[in-house]
């Protein structure tokens, strides 16, 4: 018996692991895929939202100006690439001036910090390559860039080193409520807790009808993004927003916390929970929003396209509480923009109802921070070949296009909660993350996970788990 | 470890191009040479291409790629020329000073006076041709699929869909049959094949593949491994003409759609490129703008046979070794008026794009691709305004590339030269 299971590793489990791991008691995360960071927290805009958005008094500005606030200290004591490079919303039309002022009202009363208006001219010393028709802009200077994978990978390995039991390819199936708790049936037997943190993404309201009769309904609204080249990683220095319209906040163009330029989404409700495909509909309308704010996006240097869900509540409101109708269930649901930002924040929210429940009391031995993957290269010259000295493999590189070596693959895999596939060593290091997408590096990649993943065989390598397996079998088996 | 090495010359990549180029440099005299190379083997991409086909314009045989490479590792290893496995070079200076890093050095410099480079091409890649659908396991390009197959013996797919009909497509169409997969289609999105005729005849037509030109994929079914694509044909800007659409079941889709030179590293050290090859833009030495930096092989263009790579490298090797003595004479670095090489009317680039006539050798092969299929085409060669050169062409593709040659004495006897231009004529 656990004392809180947790459904679903993705940011907003994975934060609340690791805030409950801050207290005795033994907890468990439930992960239907094979690894962290497989749903919304890996397919997003990797942006940490300064706040201005989400309606004054709402849960969802409450937790995003408090997750934006957490995000810097986070970084450094989880070892996460996080850069507070500022964002701008970009006014195209006088007319939509009010709607701008409208906005940095909102931000204010949110709570937001330094917010203020840029004129023509100082927003075009800001960003050369802002639209010719920008009139002004909403500066943000609390707005960042995150890596939405190691902020989650990092949450959950400081988890798990603090205790909490991590159980993939597990996906729960129904949930009864017995007299001390809950049972949760999964495909890989039952689990029983005394209470349950409720972070399934997508599938949030699928699990809390479970057990409550409370009405959640969650659209998953999907967004195409474009990622491009780091050739054009400085085609602007801040987070460009359009201003909002109903489906959202437009197409946005910003660098990311490793160099590239990322240009989305669109917003478009879907039915298919796992509907991550993209669209040729949605690609042309990236390319085509993609000038709104921004001049001569460079799209012709994209590297890959891809398509994320979120999980849009009818009420377009994050649902972090106890569920009324059953005690000891907590709800993560209609955690969609600025769900990533906020995360931090709902997992605090979230851990700390569920202490409330439990009378959790203080874990003494918590350690809160994390060392990340050693990146070599921000070492020294000489460090560096101290450290290849020591550990050869730091002077073999795999990866061509991100220069990511043996060493840094070999601890992606070893580490707490490491990688068990090509997409899982990609998230860690970024091996196959550049230009030529894993043309070279896959099948040494291949190679190592065979070698270095107890009882994998080569065969039985995939790309992200399940079966999504790369090889069919050896040349002329069926000759 | 880490000690500032010297060399006069240090040749970047030890494939097809790198090796022939220090072969040659070594034949000229010079016994200072470095290559460096990625990989655990010399030989580049020639040990996944255990095709036949290769050396028949160098050695007048039908080699493998292995084969072939180890003619001219051989002639290295004859040569004692110095070279570094697993070595991966991430920096060049304009100093020339190249920093590269392995397990047994580090991180470590070398001042060279010349570099070569000769670091080939990738392959180009799902993300970058914009195809939708969803991104499973299955989708590999062609060469990926290659070195899996030929290298690694594993079978990446059993029903395979390829898009692009470059070279590496079609070899690996009759390569997936070979090996008990089934190639249903190969589909390619413009109205005529990328690769070599020889290809389409012996990889395709020979084993009953079908290749749809003016199609291209449109959708990649499967969430976790690719169970289908959906394929249409094309109008003449390329875009999918709906109603079209045909559904092909199938666990693996191929790319072949485009090679790119792999020029990072000279990007970074300032080298001006040509935005048609993506390669260095180089004159009649293969010298780039930055002095005494030379490029040749896919890295410099894309080519369709390894027999022209190895025979411009050698030029690259040789002029480096010229650079290298005229350091050290008063006129050594003297630079005379080069005269640009224009490609016009259906000639899509040359290389070289500039030529100095004191510096050329005797003939100077210039080499080109067309960008349309032309049939009954005269390739012409104007000095200033004088055509010297009127050849009859039935048929001209952009999967073959072309040459002509330039005479250094024509050149010196035009008073005044100012251009050549290699174009296209009807009549």
């Amino acid at each position: 018996m656990y004392d809180a299971v947790i459904i679903g590793a993705g940011v907003s489990g994975s934060a609340a692991a690791r805030e409950l791991s801050r207290f005795r008691g033994n907890f468990c995360v439930l992960e239907k895929e094979e690894d962290v960071c497989c749903g919304t927290s890996k397919a997003n805009s990797a942006i940490v939202h300064a706040g201005f958005d989400a309606p004054e008094g709402s849960l969802m500005a409450e937790l995003n100006v408090e997750g934006n606030r957490m995000m810097g200290e986070l970084s450094e004591e989880l070892d996460f690439p996080f850069q507070r490079i500022g964002s701008l919303v970009i006014c195209t039309d006088e007319s939509d001036r009010g709607k701008l002022q409208e906005l940095l009202e909102r931000g204010r009363a949110n709570g937001v910090p330094d917010l203020r208006i840029v004129e023509r001219e100082e927003l075009r010393k800001m960003e050369p390559n802002v639209s010719d028709d920008a009139v002004a802009a909403l500066y943000a200077p609390t707005g960042g860039i995150v890596c939405p994978f190691l902020l989650n990978i990092a949450m959950a390995e400081n988890a798990a080193v603090n205790g909490v039991e991590f159980r993939f390819n597990t996906k729960v199936n129904g949930i009864e409520k017995t007299e001390k708790g809950f049972c949760l049936h999964t495909n890989n037997g039952d689990v029983s807790a005394r209470t349950v943190v409720n972070a399934a993404g997508v599938y949030a309201d699928v699990i809390h009808g479970m057990v409550s009769r409370e009405k959640i309904h969650i659209t998953p609204r999907k967004g195409e993004y474009y990622l491009l080249d780091k050739s054009a990683g400085k085609h602007v220095s801040h987070t460009i927003f359009s201003l909002p319209t109903k489906m959202g906040k437009g197409v946005l163009v910003t660098p990311t916390v490793h160099g590239n330029l990322l240009v989305g989404p669109t917003a478009v409700d879907i039915e298919d929970r796992e509907g991550v495909n993209t669209t040729a509909s949605g690609l042309a309308e990236v390319a085509a929003k993609a000038s709104g704010s921004v001049k001569n996006v460079p799209l012709r240097s994209v590297i890959t396209s891809f398509a994320g869900l979120r999980a849009h509540e009818d009420r377009h409101e994050f649902i972090v509480r106890e569920a009324e109708d059953a005690p000891g269930f907590v709800d993560c649901a209609g955690i969609e923009s600025p769900g990533l930002t906020a995360s931090p924040a709902i997992g605090k929210r979230a851990a700390s109802i569920i202490r409330g429940i439990l009378h959790l009391e203080s874990d003494p031995e918590f350690c809160g921070t994390r060392k990340g993957i050693l990146n070599p290269s921000r070492l020294s010259k000489e460090e560096r070949n101290e450290l290849i000295r020591k550990h050869p493999e730091y002077g073999t590189i795999i990866c061509r296009c991100e220069s990511i070596s043996e060493g840094e693959i070999l601890d992606a895999i070893h580490r707490p909660l490491g990688a068990k596939s090509l997409d899982g060593v990609k998230r860690r290091v970024r091996a196959g993350m550049g230009r030529c997408q894993a043309g070279f590096c896959s099948p040494k990649v291949m190679e190592i996970l065979a070698r270095e993943v107890p009882g994998l065989r080569m065969d039985q390598v995939t790309k992200s788990g399940g079966a999504s397996g790369l090889i069919v079998g050896t040349d002329k088996d069926r000759l | 470890m880490s000690e500032y090495k010297q060399a006069d010359i240090v040749i970047i990549g030890g494939g097809p191009a790198g090796l022939a180029a220090a072969a040659a440099a070594r034949d000229a005299g010079e016994d200072s040479i470095l290559i460096l190379e990625r990989d655990s083997r010399l030989g580049g991409i020639l040990n996944q291409c255990i095709h036949n086909g290769f050396g028949l314009h160098t050695f007048e045989e039908e080699l493998t790629g292995p084969e072939y490479a180890q003619r001219f590792i051989d002639m290295v290893e004859e040569r004692k020329t110095d070279y570094k496995l697993n070595t991966m070079v991430l920096s060049i200076g304009r100093d020339k000073v190249v920093t590269a890093m392995n397990r047994e050095d580090g991180l470590f410099q070398v001042q060279a006076k010349a570099v070569i480079l000769a670091m080939g091409c990738r392959e180009r890649p799902r993300g970058a041709l914009n195809i939708p659908g969803y991104r499973p396991a299955g989708i590999f390009t062609a060469g990926t699929a290659q070195r899996l197959v030929n290298i690694e013996g594993y079978l990446p797919g059993r029903e395979i869909v390829i898009l692009g009909s470059g070279d590496i497509g079609l070899i690996m169409a009759r390569r997936m049959t070979l090996e008990g997969a089934k190639v249903k289609v190969v589909a390619e999105l413009m109205p005529y094949s990328g690769g070599l005729k020889r290809n389409i005849v012996q990889c395709l037509n020979d084993f009953n593949i079908p290749l749809k030109l003016s199609h291209t994929v449109v959708d990649i079914r499967g969430k976790k491994r690719v169970e289908g694509v959906t394929i249409a044909q094309v109008d003449s800007h390329g875009k999918p003409i709906p109603g079209t659409e045909e559904d092909y079941t199938c666990d693996t889709l191929l790319l072949s759609c485009g090679l790119i030179p792999e020029n990072e590293l000279s990007a970074q050290m300032g080298v001006e490129m040509n935005p048609v090859t993506k390669g260095p833009m180089v004159n009649e030495s293969l010298e780039t703008n930055v002095e005494g930096v030379f490029a040749c092989g896919n890295v410099l263009h894309v080519h369709d046979l390894v027999d022209f790579v190895s025979e411009e490298a050698e030029n690259a090797g040789r002029n480096a070794v010229k650079y290298v003595r005229a350091m050290g004479c008063p006129e050594g670095g003297k630079k005379t008026e080069a005269v640009p090489v224009l490609a016009t009317d259906g000639v899509r680039y040359t290389v070289p794009v500039c030529v100095r006539p004191d510096y050329m050798d005797d003939r100077l092969i210039v080499r080109f691709r067309v960008g349309n299929v032309y049939r009954d085409h005269y390739i012409a060669v104007y000095l200033n305004d004088e055509r010297i050169l009127h050849r009859k062409r039935q048929i001209l593709a952009p999967g073959e590339m072309e040459q002509v040659i330039l005479d250094r004495e024509k050149l010196r006897n035009v008073p005044d030269l100012r251009q050549i231009r290699v174009c296209l004529e009807k009549d």
